[in-house]
């Protein structure tokens, strides 16, 4: 009966999941369990699954095998509802991936405005109050590439707000920016942790994982080898495959 | 493209540079022999009788052409690069036209009276009596027309064609391709010939002008298809990726955040298939449409002035897709700037 405790507080479920590209194994017998207002940091060295587990939670990616439920709906390749799905779930990438035709503003708007059937007014208004949560409500009329790496980041952050989703992916979202544009980033995300927003972040920011995560996954080819609170995670690491990879990340 | 910041020596300053163009221009001046030319006539009153200058003849008038044509490239080189643009085009204009005038036509013929508007003209008011007037009123008229119509419809096929052809469903697929293959495999004469002679047989009586639409716009919307599907997957990736995690449905991230993004990369193409699409509907001519081409051939045939309305047929064409071309320049321009 503690199953159905947990699950009624989890939003994100994933039960034996395994993913192939060809022959190789991404992904190896994932079970996770991602409760509401959670803080998961995923880390772990380049390959070792991270992303594409990340991106199999709003099905960018398919899995093959296994169930993965997200606020309850499972996710498959026959599904009908997966936009409406996707419309609980934002996600920010590593690449901002931003709509260089329109400008900030009309980025945030877009979502609500086009698929949401929220009216242009209140979508403005929605899109304004967010820009000014990731500080730069002054950047809302210019474009895209007029804009630093750190500022198109907060703006593709406030874009995926403004859908007002019930989760947050980060997939590695300081890791195309100069180093000093990482803090602006990781700032606007702290930010949003306090707001009680449930995360799910891929990152190498091991002092953004201290201060926020509830829980740190380690991965490695395609597994979880460990997963802790940030505390016993440094302190008290498991695995020989953790030790390594934190000696060579904190050193 | 990339201009270097150091700037090398013209190589027309070069004296030994200027000395082997200067030979070697004089060898094919002499080689070429224009003594019996207006520049012979010229020169006659140095070499004498043009007929009778022989050797001596020969070479003054090659070595006053080489000086002539070397000097004024020495002095081009000295202009500003716009001056430059501008004095060359114009004096390739007048050698062109010297060469059209070297084929001692009768330039008044073009604006005579033509039998075919007079008898023409008390049915349809339509058309000045002049042969050049009818080119304009008529045959400029349906060409435009034509063409306007034939890439409004070569657009939307290519749209769908190109969607089509990167979709996943097979029966799209299949039929894209194989349209795009058949177009694109015969030649467009043949194309307007099989659809002119070849729907009547099922049945289908069709006129002329709608055959000569049907035919350009099935042509070039194969190939501005491929260049659509070109546009499109040159987008990243990761704008699909951004809108499908924003819940956009498919139709609505071609329509939003695709296409208004491949239009820049689309248009330069595009507006070539546009302009080579307004030449060739000189092809369907032959299906009898009084089109540029057509009023060109019959109203020269009359009197054997072929050259003539040939010539100003090419003038004609030559404009609008001069015309065209600012076009294309000024909406490539507004792009550029909004992205």
């Amino acid at each position: 009966m503690g199953d159905s405790i947990t699950n009624e507080n989890s939003v994100i479920s994933l039960k034996g999941v395994n993913k192939w590209y060809g022959n190789f194994q991404a992904l190896k017998d994932i079970n996770l369990e991602i409760n509401s207002k959670e803080k998961i940091v995923i880390c772990g060295p380049s390959g070792s699954g991270k992303s594409t587990l990340i991106r199999c939670l709003n099905r960018l990616e398919a899995h093959q095998e296994g169930q993965i439920h997200v606020t309850g709906i499972e996710l498959h390749n026959r599904m009908k509802d997966i936009d409406t799905v996707r419309q609980d779930i934002g996600m920010v990438f590593q690449s901002f991936n931003l709509f260089p035709h329109l400008t900030a503003l009309e980025n945030c708007m877009a979502g609500p405005n086009w698929v949401k059937g929220v009216d242009e007014k209140e979508a403005k208004e929605r899109a304004m109050a967010l820009l000014k949560q990731v500080k730069i409500p002054e950047q809302a009329d210019k474009y895209p590439e007029q804009l630093s790496g750190g500022q198109q980041q907060r703006v593709a952050i406030a874009r995926s707000l403004c859908m007002q989703p019930k989760v947050m992916l980060f997939d590695e979202p300081t890791s195309a920016l100069d180093p000093e544009m990482v803090s602006e980033v990781l700032d606007t995300m702290v930010e949003l942790a306090k707001s009680g927003m449930t995360m799910i972040c891929v990152t190498h920011e091991m002092g953004f994982a201290k201060q926020v995560a509830d829980r740190i996954i380690f991965m490695d080819e395609g597994e979880i080898v460990e997963q802790n609170t940030p505390e016993e995670f440094f302190n008290n690491p498991q695995n020989d495959r953790t030790k390594a990879f934190l000696n060579q990340i904190l050193s | 493209m990339f201009v270097d910041t150091v700037i090398e020596d013209k190589v027309l300053h070069k004296p030994v540079f200027l000395l082997y163009l200067s030979l070697t221009v004089l060898a094919i001046f002499f080689a070429f022999n224009f003594t019996n030319t207006i520049f012979g006539e010229f020169l006659s009153p140095v070499i004498g009788n043009p007929e009778e200058s022989g050797f001596f003849g020969r070479l003054t008038v090659s070595f006053v052409l080489t000086i002539l044509f070397v000097g004024n490239l020495l002095l081009i080189s000295f202009a500003r690069l716009k001056i430059q643009i501008l004095i060359v085009w114009v004096e390739l204009f007048f050698l062109f036209l010297a060469f059209a005038y070297s084929f001692g036509l009768e330039i008044a013929y073009i604006f005579e009276n033509d039998f075919i508007c007079s008898t023409e003209s008390a049915r349809k008011k339509l058309c000045t009596p002049s042969k050049i007037g009818l080119m304009v009123s008529k045959g400029l008229f349906t060409t435009i027309y034509i063409s306007a119509v034939s890439i409004a419809i070569a657009t939307v096929i290519a749209i769908f064609g190109a969607i089509a052809k990167l979709s996943n469903n097979g029966f799209a697929y299949a039929i894209a391709s194989f349209y795009t293959s058949l177009f694109r495999g015969l030649p467009l004469l043949l194309q307007i010939y099989l659809i002119y002679m070849g729907l009547p047989q099922l049945g289908f009586m069709i006129d002329a002008i709608p055959s000569g639409i049907a035919a350009l716009s099935l042509c070039y919307g194969a190939y501005m298809t491929e260049i659509f599907r070109a546009g499109i997957q040159s987008i990243p990736k990761g704008q699909w990726e951004a809108s499908r995690a924003l819940g956009f449905k498919f139709r609505l991230i071609l329509q939003k955040i695709i296409l208004p993004q491949s239009i820049p990369i689309i248009v330069p193409p595009t507006g070539n298939q546009f302009i080579a699409m307004l030449k060739d509907s000189s092809l369907v001519s032959v299906l009898g449409i009084w089109e540029i081409m057509f009023l060109a051939k019959k109203l020269g045939a009359k009197d054997f002035n072929h050259l003539e309305m040939l010539l100003t047929a090419a003038m004609i064409y030559w404009g609008l897709t001069i015309v065209l071309e600012m076009i294309q320049a000024r909406i490539e321009r507004k792009y550029q700037q909004k992205t």
